[in-house]
């Protein structure tokens, strides 16, 4: 299977070229080309899909280590190293299982440079499971930072109102933010002159070094996230970019930074990371109850779950630095569940604006009466969001809560509350949109959930219900190298 | 014998010397010179540059002048700026109706003088190397003559010109004064251990001198009015080698000649890195015309490659070349890209000019994309490598450097509004009018350097990294 990690990767590029092509001789005029560079995008995304499914079915969920790894030198002593270990495999897979499902909810919506849009997706998906399995540091860094271009287009150029003002702050607050990991980054290997992963982990850097390289790591990171105080990019850009852009921003690049904390902070700064464990407690609790009270006041249902992501990703933090076995499955799995929940809400809110073209919760009410479908499937991603048992969102507040509990029992009694919270915020918007009668004459002629839209939630619904009733099979996988990782973590803490 | 073996040695420069006189006399007496001519000029480049990579190694002309890796590094990279330039410069004005042959032997004349530059080894022969190139490039810069604009950009090169040039003659008289020598050898020997004071006070002109040359702050005010001013291929040819030359001047002078007063010098280097990287920053934002911007974005670009040369040692120096020929693609491509670019039979050079270029040209529109974020530095383009050396040499030299560069850093921060905002303007708006059709030389140019800067050079930096360290190790 060498080789498959680079395949997976890269192969939307075949698309990318395949649409450049399609531009090149097609014409500008040419009614036909958004068409064929719409099933390009699909066909091609679904191949990743089909490759990725490959590679997690031949993954070995006992090796604790890195597997297809593939190491070719390049210059000045970097490698262009890929590999995939029991925590980053199913971002992979997240990642692909996403994609097609936004080329499809921007089937319809997205009539406007259609061929640029797939091509900016592509390159996004490319450089997103790059991002997963780059093992050195530097080509890590390549793909973390390429994507604020495709993403600024993105954001830029199929946003809404104010997308301009979102697609700046989107990518000043987080080049700011990666500018200091790369000083850090550039630091690190010039001490331990290797910029391997899996080297980087075993080196140990001395205490000292440890809490700025952290910081620089976290300035990235917690941005990325986002974490309170420097979640503010997060709402604007939700907003504005397109529904399928806001799928990925909250299902993919959030998890980058979590992402970053497992992979990077913890076994590569270990000290620094129990030292500031209780910052990060506390960014981590303001976050969820902060948060939540601010969207409950959202008027704007995007908004709304922009900041309900924010608030859940509270518990992803919270649960990576409990430093134990549960709070990392716990985040990991959370990461993924919410990658799947919060791309439904999306697509969920998507819908309606394709229909009315506005967001405002007081414009709609009482869709139930003329969409009970998607009043079913909103239903189930609402109690997903909420965390009700049964759906995948419960398994990871739980055991992120339970993993905190022994590291932090008051970080976790009012963490607690955000669950509460969540119910409030989220069961009152959905009262409002869904339920009661029908008070807007616009809304009289709505229509229910189109067969293409059918086919866009059932594979999340399958996703969510799935995961909430065998989470097992998540954690089959992640075992081995989360068990590696909290083994690591606790030996270089003498505990 | 001792003659035929400087000859042989100084071969680059004899090359272009004899080429740039024929080419005059060629052009003088006939009557029309037609696409012959400009072949002719390339292939005496091509044949500089061939000699430079290939030619031996050694001092000729007791020590005035350096054959080595370093110097033959330099040669190709500004001999091959240098044809591109001639051809893009020969088609650019013959579309204007205002082509001249001397266009061309100025060109020769500049890429000569570059070629003295950075194999000078000698005070007397790198202020022959500097007024050479300079003298060509103040004509050139006003070669429209008709324009107003073009002429006063060049008479204010030629004033704030020739006053760094006194200055570099005032450090190299205090320098000789103290020494005893101009030859750098000589000087090195006389520094070891500490510069006496005589001797810093004369470095210190000679390095405001070389500052003006590489347009570093504070002494970067020339440069957005010559750059405006100049007619755009022009700016793309003194954007990019005379600064690399100048800066590889720098570095052997610095390393070779005061390689013992490091620690003095670099202070002093590091307080002008930076200075050049938030003026260029900074001033930036406030930019309507694209060639301005660029011109302040070359500042800052010259601050990174001086936080390089401050590194000092071999990496340092290293990174500072790779950076410095990097950055030279860069702006010749961009400069191309300004050249193709027409809308009404007026060349466009504001933001608004730009407006909608991706729906009219994507093809230039991705490689003018490409440059501005190659020139933020933003991976995977080249810039970010460029980047990426310097600061990995600014690690190893200890903590001033560090600092300087992760100030250096969040400078990078700033500036990418403006490289934003063209973006933005470009891939977001609009479109005013239609575009007129690009012309084909230089589209051409455009491309294959966009193709350079991303996503060649990071193949090429598997043959460029250990040329360039094998260069950085003066002999």
């Amino acid at each position: 299977m060498a080789g498959i990690l680079s395949l997976t990767t890269f192969f939307p590029l075949v698309g990318v070229i395949a649409i450049l092509a399609l531009k090149l001789f097609a014409g500008d005029g040419n009614e036909r080309a958004p068409r064929a560079a719409r099933w390009i995008a699909l066909t091609v995304t679904l191949a990743t899909l089909a490759l990725s499914i490959v590679l997690v079915a031949s993954f070995n969920g006992a090796n604790q280590g890195f597997q297809f790894v593939e190491d070719i030198p390049w210059f000045a002593g970097l490698h262009y190293r890929m590999g995939v270990d029991g925590i980053s495999v199913l971002f992979v897979l997240l990642t692909a299982f996403l994609m097609p499902l936004c080329i499809l909810a921007s089937w319809r919506s997205i009539t406007n440079r259609v061929l640029e849009y797939m091509v900016a997706f592509l390159v996004l998906e490319v450089l997103v499971i790059g991002v997963f399995c780059a093992l050195d540091l530097i080509l890590f860094y390549l793909f973390f930072e390429g994507q604020l271009i495709p993403m600024f287009l993105i954001i830029g150029i199929w946003g809404g109102q104010r997308r301009v003002y979102a697609a700046f702050k989107f990518f000043l607050y987080t080049l700011l933010g990666s500018v200091l990991m790369l000083a850090a980054i550039l630091w690190m290997i010039s001490v331990a002159h290797t910029s391997s992963v899996p080297d980087l982990m075993r080196f140990h850097f001395p205490s000292g070094a440890q809490t700025w390289l952290w910081l620089a790591f976290f300035a990235s990171f917690a941005v990325k996230m986002p974490m309170w105080p420097v979640h503010t990019w997060l709402p604007d850009a939700h907003v504005e970019a397109p529904t399928a852009g806001s799928v990925i921003l909250a299902g993919i690049l959030l998890k980058m930074g979590g992402y970053g904390f497992l992979r990077f902070s913890l076994p590569m700064f270990p000290a620094a990371s129990v030292q500031f464990t209780p910052l990060v407690f506390t960014l981590s609790v303001i976050a969820i109850v902060y948060t939540s009270l601010v969207a409950f006041r959202q008027t704007d249902i995007k908004k709304l779950i922009a900041y309900s992501s924010v608030a859940h990703m509270g518990f992803v933090t919270m649960g990576i630095f409990s430093g134990n076995l549960q709070g990392e499955q716990g985040a990991i799995f959370q990461m993924l569940s919410h990658g799947v929940i919060s791309g439904a809400l999306f697509l969920c809110v998507g819908v309606i604006y394709d229909r009315m073209h506005t967001r405002e919760i007081a414009f709609y009410g009482g869709l139930a009466n003329r969409m009970p479908w998607y009043a079913a499937v909103f239903m189930l991603f609402t109690m997903g969001n909420v965390g009700l048992p049964g759906t995948s969102g419960f398994v990871g507040e739980i055991l992120t809560m339970t993993g905190t509990y022994s590291a932090s029992t008051w970080t976790v009694i009012i963490a607690a509350t955000g669950v509460i919270l969540s119910a409030v915020y989220m069961l009152t918007m959905y009262r409002r949109v869904v339920f009661g009668e029908i008070t807007n004459a616009k809304l009289a002629a709505i229509t229910d959930l189109a067969p293409r839209e059918v086919l866009i939630f059932a594979p999340l619904i399958v996703g969510t219900l799935m995961l909430g009733l065998a989470p097992g099979v998540v954690f089959s996988v992640t075992d081995a190298a989360t068990q590696n990782l909290v083994g690591a973590y606790h030996l270089a803490m003498g505990r | 014998m001792e003659l035929s073996r400087d000859a042989v040695l100084a071969l680059p420069e004899i090359i272009l010397a004899a080429s740039a006189l024929i080419l005059l006399v060629w052009g003088a007496f006939a009557k029309k010179t037609g696409p012959v001519f400009v072949l002719a000029a390339v292939a005496s480049l091509a044949a500089a540059a061939f000699a430079a990579a290939t030619g031996p190694g050694g001092r000729a002309f007791g020590g005035a002048l350096i054959a080595d890796d370093w110097a033959g590094f330099a040669q190709v990279a500004i001999f091959a700026a240098s044809a591109v330039a001639v051809v893009l410069c020969d088609r650019w004005f013959a579309s204007r109706g205002t082509n001249r042959f001397e266009l061309t032997v100025l060109i020769i004349l500049a890429a000569l003088g570059m070629g003295v530059m950075v194999s000078a080894g000698d005070l007397v022969s790198l202020y022959v190397g500097i007024e050479l190139h300079s003298l060509a490039l103040y004509v050139l810069a006003a070669f429209q003559r008709d324009d107003a604009k073009s002429s006063e950009a060049g008479l204010k090169y030629f004033v704030l010109g020739a006053l760094s040039s006194g200055l570099l003659l005032y450090g190299a008289s205090l320098v000789y004064g103290f020494a005893g020598s101009t030859r750098f050898i000589d000087i090195a020997a006389a520094t070891n251990g500490g510069a006496s004071v005589g001797v810093l006070f004369g470095l210190v002109f000679l390095i405001c001198g070389i500052g003006f040359k590489v347009s570093a702050a504070p002494f970067h005010m020339w440069t957005p009015d010559v750059y405006e001013g100049a007619p755009t291929p022009i700016v793309g040819f003194f954007a990019g080698a005379p600064k690399l030359a100048a800066m590889a001047l720098f570095a052997r002078l610095l390393t070779e000649g005061f390689g013992g007063a490091l620690e003095q010098w670099r202070q002093v280097v590091l307080i002008i890195a930076l200075l050049s990287v938030f003026v260029g920053a900074f001033a930036g934002l406030a930019q309507s015309n694209l060639k301005r911007l660029w011109a302040y974005s070359s500042i800052a670009n010259i601050g990174y490659a001086l936080i390089g040369l401050a590194a000092g040692g071999q990496m340092g120096v290293q990174s500072m070349l790779i950076f410095m020929a990097l950055y030279t693609v860069d702006v010749t491509g961009f400069f191309a890209c300004l050249a193709a670019l027409q809308r009404g039979g007026k060349s466009m050079e504001s933001f608004d000019d730009f407006a909608g270029l991706m729906r009219e040209r994507p093809g230039l529109c991705l490689a003018v994309t490409a440059f501005s974020l190659s020139a933020l530095g933003l991976p995977p383009f080249s810039g970010f490598w460029a980047k990426f050396y310097v600061f990995k040499a600014a690690l190893a030299a200890g903590p001033l450097a560090t600092w300087a560069a992760v100030l250096g850093l969040i400078g990078s921060v700033v500036a990418a509004f403006y490289y934003l905002r063209l973006i933005k303007v470009m891939w977001l708006d609009p479109a005013p009018s239609q575009t007129d059709a690009p012309a084909g030389g230089a589209v051409a140019v455009a491309y294959a350097t966009a193709l350079f800067a991303f996503p060649a050079v990071m193949a090429a930096l598997i043959y460029l990294d250990p040329l360039s360290l094998a260069a950085a190790a003066f002999r």
